[in-house]
Formats: C-alpha cells, sequence, structure tokens
C-alpha cells in the first residue's frame, strides 16, 4: 500500500532496498552470507535499539493487565498472570479527577471537540493561504510569511498572556472555539509552509493554462489545486491530528476544568495527590490517551514520515 | 510566477484581491498574535504588573528579581544541562541509527516503524510511562534488586541531583526516531557515487562517514539542530508529567516557571520577564542559523 502512493513532495525519497537492483543490472558486489559478523553488528544493533524503544509500550500494556495485588509482588517486566480488564473499563468510566469521577471518557469527548474542528479550520486556512503564496503572490506576502514561520519558532509561553486577553476582549476566553482558534493560529506557520511548498512543486503550466482559460483565484484553487493535492491534505491532516490531540499547555492554559483535553485531564488523574496510587489504572488511562496518535501513526505510516520530513527539512 | 503582475496599473490595493483576502488569517496571525504578542509581552516585561497588566514601568527590576531567584537559576541549569545532553545524544544516537539503517537491511520499515512511533505520542504520555519505570518500588531499581543485586540504586526522578537526567531519558526516548528519520533522509541524499569514489580509494567505511558524508550533511545537521533546539527551550509538559518540576524545585524548567507565575503566583511582571528572557534564548539560536540560511540565499 504504501509503495503506490507517490507524492511529489521534495526531498530524497527513502526507497526500498533492492527495488533497484533488478533495473540496473548485476552489479556490486557478491551477495553476503546471512551471517557475516557486519549482519551481527549491524542488526544486533538495531535489535537492542528496537527493544529500548519497545519496553515503554510494553510495559504500559502489560501493567494495565494486571491487577494491584500482582503489580505489587511482580516486577514490571513480567507478563501478567491473570489477565485483567477491569482498570481499563476503570480507567474509561470512574476513575477520578478532583470531584469529578466519570473516567477519561469526558476527556477523550473534548479532545474530539477540540481536534475535529481545529484541524478542519487550521488546515482550510492554512491550504488557501499556501495556495496564494505560491500562485499569487503579492507585495508584501513574503514579508508577512518570513513572520509566520519565524514566529513558529517564538515559545508559546511568550504569546500566551496576550491571547489569553484578546479571547477574553472577544469572549472566547476558556470555551472550546477559543481553544480551536489558538490551534489554528499556532498550527498556520507549518501548515502553511507545507502547503506552501507543494503548490511551488506543481509544475506552473497548469497554473498558466488555466490562468489563460480565464479561471480565477477560487475557481483554480476549487477545480484545480484541490483535487490535485490530495495527499498533501492527509499529510497535513494526520500531522495536524496527532499535534493538536498531544496538546497540553494550551489545553491547560484555555479551558476550563469540565472542558480539559485528554491530555490534560489525564495528567490530573495520575499525578493527583489523593487516594491510593493505582498504577494499572494510571496505565490504561495513559494508553488511552496514546492510542488515537498512535492507531493514526500505524495506520498512515509512511504518510506520516513524509510529513514530518517535509515540514522539517526544507527545499 | 509574477507574470501577471504587469507594471504600471493604477490601484495597487485592489490587485490580486482575491489572494490578498484569502491571507487576511495569515496576515493577522503574523502580525498581530506573533509580532504584536511578542512585543506586548517584552514591553510589559519592563512593568511591575501583578495579578493584571499594568503600564507602570519599573526599569529593569523584574529582571533582577528573576536573577535573583533561586528557583529560576535552577531552572536555567536545569535547562542548560539537559539542553547540552539532549542535543549530544539526540544527534549521536539519530546518526548511528540513520547509518544503521543505511546499510541495505532488510525490515527496514519495521525497525522504522519501531523508532518513530514515541514520536506519535505526547510528552504527556512520554513522561507518564517513564514515571512509572523509573518508580523506584516497582521500576527498574527494584527489578534489578530482585535478580540479587540488593543495593543498587536507580532512583532519577526522586534524587535531585539526577533528576534532569530522568527527564533527558523520557525525552530522548520520544524525540530520536525525528532525528533518525531526518538523517537517514540526508544520508539517502547523499550520491551513490561519493560511496563508490571511497571504497575505489580503499577508504574505510568509518572514515568515509566521519570525514566525506558527514561534512556533506551539514545542512540537515544544522536544520535538525535548530528543531531540537528550539524544542529544547520550549519543554515543559515533560517535565509537569514526569515530575512536576519536582522533587522540590530540582527539576524546574523555564517554561514551567513562567506558566506558574503567570497563572499561579499573579505575578505577571515576572512571568512575562522570564518568557522574554526564553525567546532572547531563541533568538540566540535561531538568528545566526536565519542569516545563515536566508541572508545567504539572497547573495548567492
Amino acid at each position: 500500500m504504501d509503495k503506490s502512493l507517490t507524492m511529489p513532495i521534495s526531498g530524497p525519497a527513502i526507497s526500498g532496498s533492492n527495488g533497484s537492483r533488478l533495473q540496473a543490472g548485476p552489479q556490486g558486489k557478491r551477495p553476503r552470507k546471512v551471517l557475516s559478523p557486519r549482519n551481527i553488528i549491524v542488526y544486533g544493533a538495531l535489535g537492542l535499539a528496537a527493544i529500548y524503544y519497545l519496553i515503554p509500550l510494553y510495559v504500559m500494556v502489560v501493567t494495565s493487565l494486571k491487577g494491584m495485588p500482582e503489580i505489587r509482588l511482580g516486577n514490571i517486566f513480567s507478563p501478567p498472570m491473570e489477565i485483567t480488564f477491569e482498570p481499563w473499563v476503570k480507567a474509561w468510566a470512574q476513575a477520578c479527577t478532583g470531584l469529578n469521577c466519570d473516567g477519561l471518557s469526558r476527556g477523550f469527548w473534548n479532545s474530539v471537540r477540540i481536534t475535529v474542528p481545529s484541524v478542519i479550520v487550521s488546515i482550510a486556512i492554512a491550504s488557501v493561504n499556501g495556495y496564494a503564496l505560491a500562485n499569487w503572490r503579492f507585495k508584501g506576502s513574503e514579508i508577512f510569511f518570513t513572520i509566520l514561520i519565524v514566529g513558529a519558532f517564538i515559545p508559546y509561553q511568550v504569546m500566551i498572556y496576550p491571547i489569553v486577553i484578546v479571547l477574553r476582549e472577544m469572549g472566547l476566553y476558556g470555551s472550546l472555539y477559543g481553544l480551536i482558534l489558538v490551534h489554528s493560529i499556532f498550527g498556520m506557520p507549518i501548515q502553511t509552509l507545507l502547503f506552501r511548498n507543494y503548490f511551488v512543486s506543481l509544475p506552473e503550466e497548469l497554473f498558466k493554462a488555466a490562468r489563460i482559460d480565464g479561471a480565477g483565484f477560487w475557481q483554480i484553487y476549487f477545480r484545480i489545486m484541490l483535487p490535485m493535492s490530495l495527499p498533501i491534505f492527509v499529510v497535513s491532516m494526520i500531522l495536524q491530528t496527532t499535534g493538536i490531540w498531544n496538546d497540553f499547555l494550551f489545553g491547560v492554559v484555555f479551558t476550563r476544568p469540565d472542558t480539559y483535553p485528554m491530555t490534560v485531564q489525564l495528567n490530573n488523574i495520575v499525578n493527583s495527590v489523593q487516594g491510593v496510587k493505582e498504577y494499572n489504572v494510571n496505565m490504561a488511562a495513559t494508553l488511552l490517551t496514546g492510542a488515537v496518535p498512535l492507531i493514526v501513526y500505524f495506520v498512515s505510516g509512511r504518510l506520516f514520515v513524509r510529513g514530518i520530513a517535509a515540514g522539517a527539512v526544507k527545499g | 510566477m509574477a507574470a501577471h503582475t504587469q507594471p504600471g496599473r493604477p490601484n495597487q490595493l485592489f490587485r490580486n484581491l482575491n489572494s490578498k483576502i484569502a491571507s487576511i488569517p495569515m496576515m493577522l496571525t503574523a502580525v498581530v498574535i506573533f509580532l504584536g504578542g511578542t512585543i506586548w509581552t517584552v514591553v510589559y516585561s519592563f512593568t511591575n504588573s501583578k495579578l493584571l497588566p499594568r503600564l507602570s514601568f519599573v526599569g529593569l527590576e523584574q529582571y533582577e528579581r528573576l536573577w535573583d531567584t533561586p528557583r529560576w537559576i535552577v531552572s536555567i541549569q536545569n535547562l542548560a544541562t539537559y539542553g547540552c545532553l539532549s542535543l549530544i545524544f539526540s544527534l549521536t544516537i539519530g546518526f548511528l541509527l540513520a547509518a544503521l539503517m543505511d546499510q541495505k537491511i532488510r525490515f527496514e520499515n519495521t525497525f522504522r516503524t519501531i523508532f518513530l512511533y514515541p514520536f506519535a505520542l505526547s510528552f504527556i504520555v512520554t513522561g507518564l510511562v517513564w514515571q512509572w519505570i523509573l518508580n523506584p518500588e516497582f521500576g527498574v531499581q527494584s527489578v534489578v534488586r530482585s535478580l540479587g543485586w540488593t543495593t543498587f540504586t536507580f532512583d532519577p526522578l526522586y534524587n535531585s541531583d539526577i533528576v534532569i537526567y530522568g527527564i533527558l531519558i523520557a525525552a530522548l526516548w520520544q524525540g530520536t526516531g525525528l532525528v533518525m528519520c531526518l538523517m537517514l533522509a540526508g544520508l539517502r541524499g547523499i550520491d551513490e557515487d561519493i560511496w563508490k569514489a571511497a571504497r575505489v580509494d580503499g577508504i574505510p567505511m568509518w572514515k568515509t562517514y566521519l570525514f566525506i558524508i558527514i561534512p556533506m550533511m551539514r545542512p540537515v545537521f544544522v536544520t535538525t539542530l535548530v528543531i531540537i533546539a528550539s524544542g529544547i527551550v520550549r519543554i515543559y509538559d515533560l517535565v509537569v508529567a514526569q515530575t512536576s518540576g519536582g522533587p522540590g524545585i530540582a527539576s524546574d524548567v523555564p517554561a514551567k516557571y513562567v506558566y506558574d507565575y503567570m497563572f499561579f503566583a499573579q505575578n505577571l511582571g515576572q512571568g512575562f520577564a522570564a518568557s522574554t528572557m526564553m525567546l532572547l534564548a531563541v533568538a540566540i539560536i535561531i538568528v545566526p542559523w536565519a542569516y545563515l540560511e536566508f541572508g545567504g540565499r539572497k547573495r548567492g
């Protein structure tokens, strides 16, 4: 599935290991033995690294399936003797934050209500912006774009308080709409860059032909650019969905306890001082919160990589 | 691209009007939020705002107080330690993994999926998992002790001297996958002929990497460095989730200091001064890079 998706995002393609050998004919070194010392070192090192990266996920899953008595007795790496799904149920429906004991489900639905509109709004804005910057430059457009990109590096803490004031004046402070607006604003630099680079990479003749045929700004956008840019929409949707879902700072600043997104609620559940610590419930809650970006990541596979590579490496 | 802009036409403002309308959100964001917000914060950092922002200037008093606060010094030291080590380790590990992945191996996709999946997770999830793994009562320490080494101590999150390394472990787990991916893209961008030439000349592989490939990958390294560095200055969620700044204030970081002073201590002036210092730190990283990157391009 991955290999059929060809996208003209610039940057070196990460090609399959043996695809080119067939076209190029017999050349290069002789095939190596499977158990050469070099292979042992390479695969050994990669395998060890892979274990390090997988351990936390494994520990999360294993812990969340154990009962508390077993956790107190055993070690965190041992698989559960008796598998129980009770921690998951409890994390979803009963875990307490402060006085509310309706579990993470509330945070989940809050996050959904934040993420979906934020992703749609920010992508809609950024794609039109990128299109304007790529094909309809006007005097000063590059200056604004430069400010936007430089602004992406400014620590959020510098801009948070002015935004609090602006939102308070607009009557949006503490509401989900305010947070959606904030996510749309801070998603703009990277998204605009992504779309601009994509539209610049499209053949200019297309745009010129449409212009000669008399199409205007919006007509070209909706009839020509939009249908051609499905892959980049998917990429930016992946980036935005994981980014907004994982946000913590904006959630904690711009929402109230009953509209807290999932990450904030999770942190409050796990790091609450009162009560007996239920590590299995905590880990189930952590997994539940990580589930959405993980699913997005595993389903999207190579597109995710393309997204971050296109966003990070310029040109 | 500028074919449609003919010189000498009247009404400059209305030319290309749709494009300008479409760019309004971007212009507003860039000017009002990014530029305006930043200037606003910097200006108010010279006032003695407490609960509400007030324009009564006190000069550099907030900054003097900031640098006299032990908590700020601790958070700066933490950021420096964490930042240096994080840069060194994530670049090294990221490059090594990328070099290993570039050996025409099998299961490349599987390995990449494994190395990169933590990057999809939030810092909150990362922090909480590692808080659990590093828990001295149940985690790594207790497991090693149960194996027979009963004096083994590894409790970074409860020891204020080494707590920042506990955070570093988690941060590296989360972020090195991204560095690996960027480095791998850089390695793939290098011409095969370079490798062939090096092989013909009989240069050993490690020397080729060290003296030919890495210098050739300078742009990739610089970009990665900027990305990691601006992420380091921002570090906040991870600390909140993993240690809440504790034990005591031992793992405090500037971003947390700013947040606490703005929203809990109701000492806005301190918060603004501290966030301006963060801005300064980023500027020190970004300005030389932007100058090299964009200033050089115009001339070239």
